[in-house]
């Protein structure tokens, strides 16, 4: 015990003698929550529409005016010809293009058909999917207006026959009725600051040591293995307290997203995804020979995949089945379920007992691993 | 400036390369490695959203209401419940995103032209999804309510009534809608930025690490002359993980470029040697291979990640923020990207960016001598 308090000490006196590493490692997070957090955001709405009314005519204006009321589009140019249009979209400064033709109004109240075009940006696919959507059913809406303002002048005893049908759905939504994308970012911020903090703290423990070649001398030393890796860890393990603290204060502070659960849970869950996330930089630096392997090994093998593939942004149900196998050895897939349901849905720990149990699963394999990873290098 | 002293040091910086294959390895197969890896996994298409109907009406009409939903390619019937009860536990468990419930007069107040309302439960965990969805519904719906209404129109012999907008929708680009056209750009793009700002960063802070910069740093090499030097042979090797994930993403994921090869590698390039820069702009701030690899992490993977236009509209993003997406290389070299690949437009359309793209580089060369100036009396 006395063992693993002197490397502990040693530990500190070496993080701080590096002027730049403690307020990097607290005042990071910070920032990040702050810049990021007010980043992520998917929320498809003000669409910015280019309006190319050729027509000038009521029907025109009022149709363009439904577009802009619904409230998912704003209106970005107003163009005069089809050619023009495209070219706001080729620049980007529209995602679409609403063109009403010349004689539109005067289609629509005689009995042709009204032809009406609406040009998309496929380049920025989620825009344009949702601005589709909304546009169809902002037409037929405006189909059905316009048909049964027509009906006014007709024989009564035909219009008896006639039924407007409308079915309207009442949404009811569960969990984030605002669909604030944000509330579902935040959490998922939090989580990958974490991950990348703690990941890049121990990558380096051992094998900057290796690198200087002060690891001969801790070998030639009583230490065994398993004291030098809690050493090497426990350090790490009070800095992540303190920035789940700080991180957490911030998110509630900055984003007012309150935690639904227990915060208890909340904190116990955060340690011990750290201490997988710790492990596995742990683990990363018993393997490779010189620090800059490490970094390699830890940046492009756990911290970008595990920001892809565990479900921050991109639904892990839409991936090919070999790639959902391997997002289950990522700490952060359990996390971000661990904490999107605390923050969202207010789920008691009974029902995250099998994130918690993957977590502590990987925590003890990749702290084992690291540990006779190290034991063999000492023969 | 001497052409000798740049090219010793790029051939003593080569040496140091290629002595460390594994290094080398890294650098050009983890780019292809990791595009291969997120290129099959990374989509947003939502389609085939879980659906579960409770239809309390069960007649003609609300089957035909509910089969509307299922001839749309975005809904899949996924269960029938029979009880209220049963929703919220498909939706806590996640089984399901929407569950539709029809009332038991539907059909009575469809056949009477009456105003039915049906309730759609949606999990709004994921609000753009969710949000998504909610438009599928109500398109769904209101498509459903004005063929019911053109069909008795013309039961009733007033078929000349109806109106009908003949709505062409036309996307440009990308007519699929195929979301890997959208995000693979943006794969390149971080995974570019990662490999390059990473290697050039690590190769500096390591020589001063070892105390090796101080030599140089004394001989007759000026500032400049050291920064080509160190940054040429990585922006070779860049430049060909580049071509070579280029390359895939045409022939595996089917991104092809539409604009022309050479506007891309000259944007590329310069992107390139942005990139370089900024890693040896981190690598004079600091001391050790532990501040700069937190620092460069730090400043690069999320930032780039989320501030650069990936999957993050910057129009949601507060002024503020958006202010700070301007000093990011990445935001640039997307737009140019998805310009000339998926839009295949011409120079007129990206020349903002470029000239931001060279902006950066020269800022960071620039600030990169100033600090190696000071560092080296």
């Amino acid at each position: 015990m006395r063992t693993i308090g002197f490397i502990i000490r040693k530990e500190f006196q070496q993080l701080r003698r590096d002027r730049r590493l403690l307020p990097l490692i607290f005042l990071s997070p910070v920032i990040q929550i702050a810049l990021l957090g007010y980043a992520a955001n998917m929320d498809v709405k003000d669409i910015p529409l280019a309006i190319c009314d050729q027509d000038h005519s009521v029907e025109s204006r009022q149709l363009a005016t439904s577009f802009l009321k619904s409230g998912s589009y704003v209106a970005s140019a107003y163009v005069p010809d089809g050619r023009r249009a495209e070219r706001t979209i080729e620049e980007g400064k529209a995602s679409l293009a609403l063109v009403i033709p010349p004689g539109f109004g005067r289609q629509l109240k005689g009995t042709k058909t009204a032809p009406l075009q609406l040009l998309a940006d496929g380049s920025d696919t989620q825009s344009a999917a949702i601005g589709l959507t909304y546009a169809t059913l902002i037409v037929s809406q405006e189909q059905t207006a316009r048909a049964v303002q027509r009906l006014a002048g007709l024989d009564p005893r035909v219009l008896m026959q006639i039924k407007a049908v409308l079915v309207d759905p009442a949404v009811r939504v569960l969990y984030n009725p605002t669909l604030a994308s944000r509330n579902f970012m935040v959490p998922g911020v939090l989580a990958m600051i974490l991950m990348i903090i703690t990941t890049i703290l121990t990558s380096l423990a051992i094998v900057k040591e290796k690198e200087l070649g002060t690891l001969e001398q801790l070998i030639v030393t009583p230490i065994t293995p398993r004291q030098l890796i809690i050493g090497k860890l426990a350090p790490f393990v009070i800095i992540s307290l303190v920035i789940i603290t700080v991180v957490l204060l911030a998110s509630l502070l900055l984003f007012g997203i309150a935690v639904r659960g227990s915060l208890l849970v909340l904190y116990a869950l955060s340690l011990l995804f750290m201490l997988s996330s710790l492990g596995i930089g742990l683990f990363v630096s018993t393997v490779a020979r010189t620090q800059q392997q490490a970094m390699m090994i830890a940046m492009f093998f756990f911290m970008m995949p595990m920001i892809i593939l565990s479900g921050f942004v991109f639904p892990i149900e839409s991936m090919p089945p070999v790639i959902q196998a391997v997002t289950y050895i990522f700490p952060l897939r359990y996390y971000f379920v661990i904490i999107r349901g605390l923050f969202l849905k207010g789920v008691s720990f009974g029902e995250l007992w099998k994130q918690t149990a993957a977590l502590a699963v990987i925590g003890v394999v990749v702290i084992t691993a690291s540990v006779l990873r190290f034991r063999k290098r000492l023969e | 400036m001497s052409g000798a002293r740049i090219s010793t040091i790029m051939i003593k910086e080569l040496r140091q390369v290629s002595r460390d294959p594994a290094t080398l390895g890294m650098l050009l197969v983890v780019p292809l490695f990791l595009l291969l890896m997120f290129g099959f996994a990374i989509n947003l298409d939502t389609k085939h959203i879980q659906l579960a109907a409770l239809d309390h009406d069960k007649t003609q009409f609300s089957r035909e209401f509910l089969q509307s939903f299922l001839h749309s390619e975005y809904f899949d019937l996924k269960t029938v419940i029979d009880r209220e009860g049963q929703i919220d536990r498909l939706l806590d468990t996640g089984q399901v995103l929407v569950a539709l419930v029809i009332p038991t007069d539907f059909g009575r107040n469809v056949a009477n032209g009456k105003k039915v309302e049906i309730e759609a439960v949606v999990d709004g965990s994921n609000g753009t999804t969710a949000a998504t969805a909610i438009g599928y519904v109500q398109a769904v719906a209101a498509d459903y309510s004005q063929r019911a209404f053109v069909r008795s129109l013309e039961r009733a012999g007033a078929g000349n009534m109806k109106t009908t907008i003949d709505f062409q929708p036309r996307v440009l680009f990308n007519p699929e809608l195929r979301s890997a056209n959208f995000l693979i750009p943006g794969l390149i793009v971080l995974i570019l930025m990662m490999t390059a700002v990473l290697s050039t960063t690590l190769s500096i802070v390591r020589e001063k690490e070892r105390g090796t910069m101080e030599q140089i740093l004394v001989s007759p090499v000026r500032p400049l002359e050291l920064i080509l030097g160190k940054t040429v042979p990585y922006l070779v090797i860049s430049l060909v993980a580049a071509a070579t994930i280029l390359a895939t993403s045409r022939l595996l994921f089917g991104v092809t470029v539409r604009g022309s090869w050479l506007d891309l590698g000259i944007v590329t390039l310069i992107f390139l040697f942005g990139c370089l820069g900024f890693g040896v702009l981190l690598s004079t701030l600091s001391d050790s291979q532990q501040v700069a690899f937190l620092l460069s992490s730090l400043l690069t993977l999320l930032p780039t990640f989320i501030l650069s236009g990936f999957v993050f509209p910057f129009r949601n993003m507060p002024l503020f923020i958006q202010a700070v997406s301007y000093l990011l290389p990445g935001r640039y070299y997307l737009a140019a990207l998805r310009a000339i690949m998926v839009k295949g437009v011409g120079f007129w359309a990206f020349g903002n960016q470029v000239a931001a793209l060279l902006i950066f580089a020269a800022a960071t060369g620039g600030l990169s001598v100033l600090r190696l100036r000071s560092q080296g009396r």
